[in-house]
């Protein structure tokens, strides 16, 4: 009886495959085509413009919407999409003869994990196709993404990461937008030493992940070089929340100036800490968080701790001093950005939001001069881009040993203080040409 | 030196209570119900976002604020075990741990859709005074008397009233305790409560000292493993003892050694007690 069921089930399989082999494929039918009409001799002869043809790129990348760069990540990708749907809002870049470009994003949350952005940028270069890639923020996540481009083959607009040693591993397809972390705290010691050239002590203190590390490594090379005595040198983990420990250690050493930091979180709950246990510093100036808008939250704990600052609302980059300069400039005012940005998320924009949205903006330079979105061709117009725009100056160096590095942008120093009606506000304190604001020094 | 390590050791000190109070739950937890509670750091999460809420919508005094936070701890507690631990809770270990894993990743997926991961922070400093070499903040100052004052009434709840010795009797043999006509499911739902309750209370005094989000009670949890082990995990007193020693440690060490090489020498020191005591300190000696 098991024979017989299984004889029939066989055989009824069999007569499915013969009955689908035998039924004829599906052939693509077309209705036949109209004979030509005659021309009309009422007609013009001239020709109506054609259509342009739109080409919609995607532009892929990775948000931290969750985790420890929750709150950098997102503003940079306020950034990015407020350039993406301002191009999408205007019709498209109009490239080459008669083509429009336009975009369309994908992007995944990260969780400011770099083993998900490796997962994730494989994705988007081979699953999702996406056209030219932006790094998600962060060194560390923008290093570990870089990788991903060069071996797919994918142009990378770099943002919101710093770290020099991502362009000096031969990649020849990732482009810097910022500052490099090599020059992050040379403007704070500099300004120390304009400030007051009797200060020799300085304690480094720096969260342990990739960017922090190369700046204030770098930060100290060239201090010692100044001939300042580095007290302390030491990092502490990322998610770190009670520096009490640290902080008697930085008290100690005896530092006159404290610099360092990381990112957002542990910055501000370090500066709340140096605040709480009154801290007698005369100078400190920390990475990433005092450029934060949300920075002032902290009170009094805020008032005088500087930090460096990729963009400024403040900052005098605008078309006339292109010109003056002998320089092209590109793209909109820093008022314009201010406004749209304001308009868009009801917050005040932080260097984050600029990185973001210049991030596009390079891109789309690059799509204009190459007229065309062979990335053969934009990888040639990223090489020779020369120009100003709201963010700042934006030359990438071509060299072999470090292709793609920023080499035209350069950053301001800014420091809370009062604004006179108890209210904190940014002013921005060296370099000396674009200072708004004296320095409060010192500090407590 | 010197100065720097007695200030350093009054702030992990007075650290180290709060340290003690979280796992003072997970402890009490385990010794009841043998189980091992995963939901542990989420729920203190919340309640850091229970003292963060009533500080900013209500303005609340945060140490008032632990009152509610206490009583929607008990609540939420005694819901989780009714809804996914009650079932499991005769079934192998894995069973129970795999359950609270669950609420774990329940609260962690809602808590981050609703509140995000972004830093929130009770800006509500007491200041701070000056005592020898140490600058002592007084939020730490009044964390750990709030911790030794909920210790005491955990003390006194757990000898002094009926469903606290019932509580003891079914960490006795909960067979017996039920012949005895104790009703073991309340008293089991009764501890998670209680247990959950005093990671609550732990959030809300955290959140107090320090910024935070919906991930940041894993820390916690993690160091809770730790402190209860030391202390001997199912002693909920132990687990105070062993939040101090965590505490001392963490002021201590960075006084020799770079921070970032705490967590090596702490665990190192953590299996080095497990060889001396694998019971914990305050563990019977094996």
């Amino acid at each position: 009886m098991k024979t017989l069921r299984i004889s029939v089930r066989v055989g009824m399989l069999l007569a499915m495959f013969v009955l689908a082999a035998c039924t004829p494929a599906a052939i693509p039918t077309e209705p036949p085509a109209p004979p030509p009409a005659e021309p009309s001799s009422e007609e013009p002869m001239a020709t109506a413009a054609l259509p342009p043809e739109e080409i919609t790129l995607k532009i892929g990348f990775t948000v931290s919407q969750t985790g420890s760069l929750n709150v950098e990540s997102t503003r940079q990708t306020n950034g990015l999409t407020m350039w993406m749907d301002q191009v999408i809002a205007a019709g498209g870049i109009p490239i080459g003869d008669n083509q429009v470009v336009t975009f369309e994003a994908v992007f995944y949350d990260d969780e400011s994990n770099k083993d998900r952005v490796q997962e994730l940028y494989t994705r988007l270069a081979t699953e999702d196709n996406a056209d030219f890639l932006i790094s998600p923020y962060s060194s560390g996540l923008a290093d570990a993404s870089a990788v991903i481009a060069e071996q797919y083959g994918k142009i990378m607009i770099t943002t919101g990461a710093a770290s020099d040693a991502t362009y000096t591993k031969g990649y020849t397809l990732v482009y810097q937008a910022y500052t490099p972390a090599s020059s992050y705290l040379t403007g704070a010691v500099d300004s120390l030493m304009a400030l007051d050239p009797a200060v020799k002590k300085i304690a480094f203190v720096h969260e342990n992940d990739k960017f922090s590390t190369d700046v204030v490594t770098a930060a100290k090379v060239y201090a010692e070089g100044l001939g300042y005595e580095v007290v302390l040198f030491e990092g502490y983990d990322t998610g770190t929340t009670d520096f009490g420990p640290f902080i008697n250690k930085i008290v100690a050493a005896g530092p006159e100036a404290i610099m360092g930091g990381g990112h957002f979180q542990d910055g501000t709950t370090f500066a709340r800490q140096l605040s709480e246990k009154g801290v007698a510093a005369n100078y400190i100036a920390l990475l990433v968080a005092p450029p934060e808008p949300t920075f002032s939250e902290l009170g009094d704990a805020a008032l005088g701790i500087a930090g460096p600052s990729q963009w400024e609302p403040l900052a005098e980059y605008t078309a006339d001093a292109a010109a003056a300069s002998g320089m092209e400039w590109f793209g909109i005012s820093s008022a314009d950005f201010v406004d749209g940005y304001v308009a868009a998320f009801g917050e005040e924009p932080s260097y984050h939001s600029a990185g973001g949205y210049v991030a596009g903006l390079i891109l789309q330079k690059a799509l204009e001069d190459a007229g065309s979105t062979d990335p053969a061709a934009v990888t040639a117009a990223l090489d020779a881009l020369d120009v100003l725009t709201f963010f700042g100056h934006i030359k990438f160096n071509t060299t072999a040993e470090a292709h793609g590095l920023q080499i035209g942008h350069s950053m301001v120093l800014i420091q809370w203080q009062d604004d006179g009606s108890g209210n904190l506000m940014k002013q921005v304190i060296w370099p000396p040409e674009g200072a708004t604001a004296e320095a409060i020094y010192p500090i407590r | 030196m010197l100065e720097t390590l007695l200030a350093s050791l009054t702030d992990g000190i007075l650290l180290g209570f709060v340290y003690g109070l979280a796992a003072m739950g997970l402890a009490l937890i385990w010794g009841v119900m043998n189980v091992i509670n995963l939901a542990h750091g989420p729920i203190i999460a919340l309640g850091m976002f229970g003292a963060y809420f009533l500080f900013t919508s209500f303005g609340m005094n945060p140490y008032l604020a632990l009152l509610p936070i206490a009583v929607l701890g008990l609540l939420l507690g005694m819901i989780v075990y009714v809804l996914a631990v009650h079932r499991v809770i005769n079934a192998p270990h894995l069973s129970t741990l795999l359950a609270t894993f669950a609420v774990n990743m329940i609260i962690i997926g809602l808590g981050t859709a609703a509140l995000t991961t972004t830093p929130r922070n009770i800006d509500f400093s007491l200041g701070s005074f000056v005592v020898g070499p140490a600058t002592i903040l007084w939020n730490r100052l009044a964390a750990a008397l709030a911790t030794i004052v909920i210790a005491g009434l955990l003390y006194l709840f757990l000898q002094r009233t009926r469903p606290g010795k019932h509580i003891r009797a079914v960490t006795d043999n909960r067979s017996a305790a039920e012949l005895m006509g104790i009703p073991s499911s309340r008293v089991l739902a009764l501890t998670f409560g209680l247990g959950s309750m005093l990671a609550a209370v732990a959030g809300g005094l955290i959140a107090t000292l320090f910024p935070f989000n919906i991930l940041s009670g894993g820390g916690y949890e993690l160091k809770s493993f730790l402190i209860g082990v030391l202390g001997s995990l199912g002693n909920p007193f132990g687990a105070l003892l062993g939040g101090l020693i965590l505490g001392a440690i963490e002021g201590l060490l960075p006084g020799f050694v770079p921070t970032t090489w705490v967590p090596v020498f702490e665990f190192v020191f953590f299996v080095l007690i497990l060889l001396w005591r694998p019971n914990g300190l305050l563990g019977a000696r094996r």
